[in-house]
């Protein structure tokens, strides 16, 4: 506890949810402004959102406001309960994810042992909430999105396995508080100033890892799914107002934890290289540690999600087959060999 | 009153009938999918059902139509002046090119020649409506596929060539500027160093679109080898332009025909390229861009001074004829038949628009492709809807 | 005619015996040929264009014989004229008064004619350059010609359009569904007997906005008000 003062059971709980909910909003905020506002109008010789707030930066609040005050539309073919459903099934699914994510040595909301394994298997329920989306539609562009998503988003949850796999091989353990502290607490060739990042070792690893969020957040090149100027909206056609806004949190949410989980699994999560103030372990951590911590996260999660905008905004997309052709014949391949050598390293060194 | 709505009613039953007998007519698999009339796909108000066996096209027709307007009997009750302000709306993004083979057929009937500053401006014009037209279309090509950034480079550099149209013309989309034996104006003092530089801009926009898009190997994958058209095919269905040069058939009317314009006066090259599929129709656009910028800095230099207007009648009667003209427009080959009869006016005008034909290969070509390269084949056709319905 | 072979270039306005000329004569005859007394008429300009009438039971034979014989391989347009003048002028009637007596004498243009309608078409050859604009009178009671589409693919839609602006037939064309408008739709539009429905729900404005133009005499006056919508 950060304060070593014994909190009552509700009182903890009530502070990890308080903590879920900024953790899991706060990224989208963000990256929404900072990102799908400024920079990509930057890009496109643009200004972006100026009106509301200075700079704009009250847009998106103006945004959640209108879409809250929208009416609620459903088809009237579309089947209601589970058309209600599938953005929640789709939040949801970020918000566990985000459970198993610590911030700080003392700041996690729970501490697994099977961290890693946890958070692969909960990062499908999304792919539920998307196609029961598609499905309960009543919409045939709907259908297609949801059956392209389904066919995709499975195909790519492989390659993302097999690439955390050889962080797991090479930190000897599923925990993630235990894999920040294996790569802050390392050493390179003899040489601890920098700790032993994974990225640096795991390259192939961390480059399959992210082509694999990219195409689990079915954003560009990966957006078949969504492909705005096919399907219009694809599975998200028919979504209007409040329900349109769940899925639009959850998308631009789930890429912030996404990067969340990258910067643990690659870049020593919320540590900085032990080295540097002579710690030894996570006992040795002092306790600032704990504010210190979230904020180097924020930081690692900023970077990783500018590259994945910058990708967004720049490529024209992928057709279904060819998606599904570079999942299973390029980067499941690839993935394989990186383990097998990670392995073989592992071992010999 | 009841008997509109009555009918109203009739044809509603009679469209859902249709539809019933479609599905009854289907295999079990089939879906039958409306891409549009209103779908961000589509350069405005096309219709396009496609039956899906899966993801594969088995069947597609186009249902063109919701823009007609009724261009041919509307120019029966226009005098010869006032056709121009009509047809100047066919397609509405290479503005100034519709105006002039209606322009060049009635002078034709007239035995009148616009005067060589004139010839030499018209052409101008035209061309740099060929980059406003195709730069769009470039930018447009991101969209279809997925690149949402370049279309933002495209709109901000056609505003260059769209000021310079303005400027001398008065409008940015529909200048009817053109008349009967000539022009309307002269052009502004500055505007010829003024389209210097901003041709300089689009090359560099041109480029930077190679880079961007054509260099990207997803474009490549989503475009090569898709909607091949073989070049007897195309000449049998009458496509033109770009279209007809990507299947390796090597004919472009500014070099083929006579016409009263100024391009045999200027060196410039007729791009083709053999494999007819999309990358090539989207490849020989881009080319025919970067000639055109080229094209208007030779005109630019050797324009002959003189009046812009020859001498015709205040009120004008064409003589009683008949006069075929058409030219390589943006979208291709566009040409109007006119028939006079000695009146203020037209007996009949035939718009043979190029769109028109471009569309008509939509059924054979969309056999057994994927949805996406629906998409992918109908934005490498490029099409307008004004053109199409005319 | 004799023409002299020199190493001179033919000065381009001496003589009508230009080589586009002979071309187009040339195939004339070509075509002569192959279909004889089907080719009713024709009419060639010198280095410009050519136009060719055929009777309207050789319409499919002149089609390929344009496209295996002479090379015209690039199908252009189809489509068709109608040749009444129209009864209702160019719409500038005043509904308040009786129409004007109108001329209605049918005249038919280049190549000549018979009948009221005629459908017409043009092909290209991409090869050498020139194209041919061929006509067939359509009889008048039934207009029904056949259909193209075997001899060019392109046929198809124009062919329908032909169809719904005209009321067309084409025996052979198994799919004639209209193009533009809706198939409950009666009447055919471009025919001119069919009104222009714009003019007939809101007269012509120009019959009360009169309007001389400055520093006209009086005899230019009827004239010019038709003119004043083009000089603004």
């Amino acid at each position: 506890m950060i304060y070593a003062v014994d909190l009552p059971y509700w009182a903890q709980s009530l502070l990890r949810v308080l903590g879920g909910t900024v953790a899991v909003l706060l990224p989208a905020g963000t990256i929404v402004y900072l990102f799908l506002f400024k920079m990509m109008s930057f890009m496109q010789s643009r200004l972006g959102p100026m009106e509301a707030g200075p700079y704009g930066s009250m847009q998106l609040f103006a945004e959640v406001g209108k879409w809250l005050q929208k009416e609620d539309i459903q088809p009237e073919k579309a089947d209601k309960r589970i058309f209600k459903m599938a953005p929640l099934i789709v939040l949801v699914s970020t918000f566990l994810l985000v459970a198993v994510v610590p911030f700080g040595p003392d700041a996690y909301f729970t501490n697994f042992d099977a961290g890693v394994f946890y958070m692969l298997a909960v990062s499908s329920i999304s792919t539920l909430g998307i196609l029961i989306a598609g499905w309960s539609s009543a919409n045939k562009y709907s259908l297609l999105g949801g059956l392209r998503a389904a066919g995709q988003l499975i195909a790519y949850e492989l390659p993302m396995v097999l690439a955390v796999l050889g962080v797991v091989i090479q930190a000897e353990t599923m925990n993630m508080q235990g894999i920040v502290v294996r790569q802050n607490a390392g050493e390179m060739f003899g040489w601890d100033g920098l700790g032993n990042p994974y990225i640096l070792t795991q390259f192939v690893g961390f480059v399959i890892f992210m082509i694999s969020v990219q195409a689990e957040l079915t954003q560009v090149p990966f957006d078949m799914p969504i492909a705005e100027s096919e399907l219009v909206s694809g599975y998200m056609t028919e979504y209007s107002g409040f329900r349109f806004l769940i899925f639009f949190i959850a998308e631009f949410a789930t890429a912030g934890v996404f990067a969340l989980v990258a910067s643990i699994l690659f870049l020593g999560g919320w540590g900085v290289p032990f080295s540097w103030f002579g710690w030894t372990g996570i006992d040795d951590i002092d306790n600032w540690m704990n504010v210190a911590g979230p904020l180097v996260m924020f930081t690692k999660m900023l970077v990783l999600t500018f590259l994945m905008m910058w990708i967004r905004f720049s490529y024209p997309r992928f057709r279904e087959d060819q998606l599904q052709r570079f999942a299973w014949k390029v980067l499941i391949p690839v993935a394989l060999l990186n383990i097998m050598a990670t392995a073989v390293l592992k071992v010999a060194f | 009153m009841t008997d509109l709505a009555d009918r109203q009613k009739l044809s509603y039953i009679a469209a859902q009938a249709a539809d019933a007998r479609l599905n009854v007519e289907l295999e079990t698999e089939g879906m039958t999918l409306n891409i549009g009339p209103q779908h961000p796909a589509t350069h405005g108000t096309l219709r396009i059902i496609v039956r899906l066996d899966g993801e594969q096209v088995v069947w597609a027709e186009p249902s063109a139509g919701y823009m007609h307007r009724g261009y041919e009997k509307l120019t029966e009750v226009r005098t010869f002046p006032q056709v121009t302000t009509l047809i100047n709306r066919i397609d509405w993004l290479g503005s100034f090119a519709n105006e002039v083979p209606f322009i060049l057929a009635a002078e034709k009937l007239m035995q009148v020649e616009a005067p060589p500053r004139a010839q030499w401006i018209r052409t101008i014009l035209f061309e740099l409506s060929r980059i406003a037209n195709v730069g769009l279309f470039l930018g447009d090509l991101g969209v279809q596929l997925g690149a949402i950034t370049p279309v933002f480079l495209a709109f901000r550099d056609r505003e260059y060539v769209l000021n310079l149209i303005e400027s001398a013309t008065g409008g940015r989309f529909h200048p009817n500027f053109d008349r009967i034996g000539g022009l309307k104006d002269d052009l502004p003092a500055g505007w010829i160093t003024e389209t210097k530089q901003v041709m300089k801009k689009l090359r560099t926009f041109c480029d930077e679109m190679d880079d961007l898009l054509f260099g990207n190997e997803i474009f490549q994958s989503r475009l090569r080898g898709i909607g091949v058209i073989p070049g007897d095919v195309a000449k049998q269905y009458g496509l033109s332009g770009a279209n007809l040069r990507a299947s390796g058939v090597d004919w472009d009317l500014r070099r083929d025909q006579k016409l009263a314009m100024a391009w045999d006066q200027v060196d410039w090259k007729v791009w083709t390229h053999p494999d007819g599929d999309c990358y090539a129709r989207c490849w020989v656009r881009l080319q025919e861009t970067r000639e055109a910028t080229k094209i208007v800095d030779q005109l630019l230099d050797g324009i002959p001074s003189g009046p812009v207007m020859a001498k015709v009648p205040r009120i004008i009667k064409v003589p009683e004829g008949e006069a075929w003209v058409s030219t390589e427009n943006p979208l291709g080959e566009m040409g109007y038949y006119v028939v006079s009869k000695g009146d203020l006016g037209p007996f009949r005008v035939k718009i043979r628009s190029a769109s028109f034909n471009n569309i008509s290969i939509v059924p054979w070509v969309l056999r057994g492709v994927y949805v996406p390269d629906v998409i992918s084949i109908l934005a490498s056709l490029y099409f307008i809807l004004g053109d199409i319905d005319r | 005619m004799v023409v002299a072979l020199s190493d001179a270039p033919v000065a381009e306005t001496e003589t009508p015996a230009l080589p586009g000329d002979a071309l187009r004569e040339g195939i004339v005859q070509r075509l002569r040929d192959v279909l004889g007394d089907d080719l009713l008429d024709s009419l060639v300009k010198p280095g410009d264009d050519m136009w060719v009438r055929v009777r309207l039971g050789a319409w499919r034979a002149a089609g390929m014989a344009l496209r295996d014989v002479i090379g015209c391989e690039y199908f252009c347009f189809l489509s068709a004229i109608d040749w009444m003048p129209s009864p209702y002028g160019r719409g500038e009637d005043d509904p308040t008064e009786p129409p004007p007596e109108r001329d209605d004498t049918i005249r038919q243009g280049y190549a000549g004619g018979e009948t009221r309608m005629q459908i017409f078409a043009r092909v290209t050859n991409v090869k050498e350059h020139f194209g041919v604009t061929i006509k067939a009178d359509l009889a008048d009671d039934e207009p029904v010609a056949d259909s193209w589409i075997s001899v060019y693919a392109g046929a198809n839609w124009h062919e329908r359009e032909a169809h719904e602006m005209f009321g067309i037939g084409f025996a052979g064309h198994n799919d004639l569904r209209n193009m533009y408008l809706p198939m409950e739709f009666e009447g055919h539009p471009l025919r001119k007997d069919f009104p222009l429905l714009a003019r007939m729900v809101k007269p012509w404005p120009g019959i009360v906005d009169v309007e001389p133009l400055p520093g006209d005499d009086a005899a230019d006056e009827a004239a010019d008000t038709t003119d004043a919508g083009s000089a603004t």
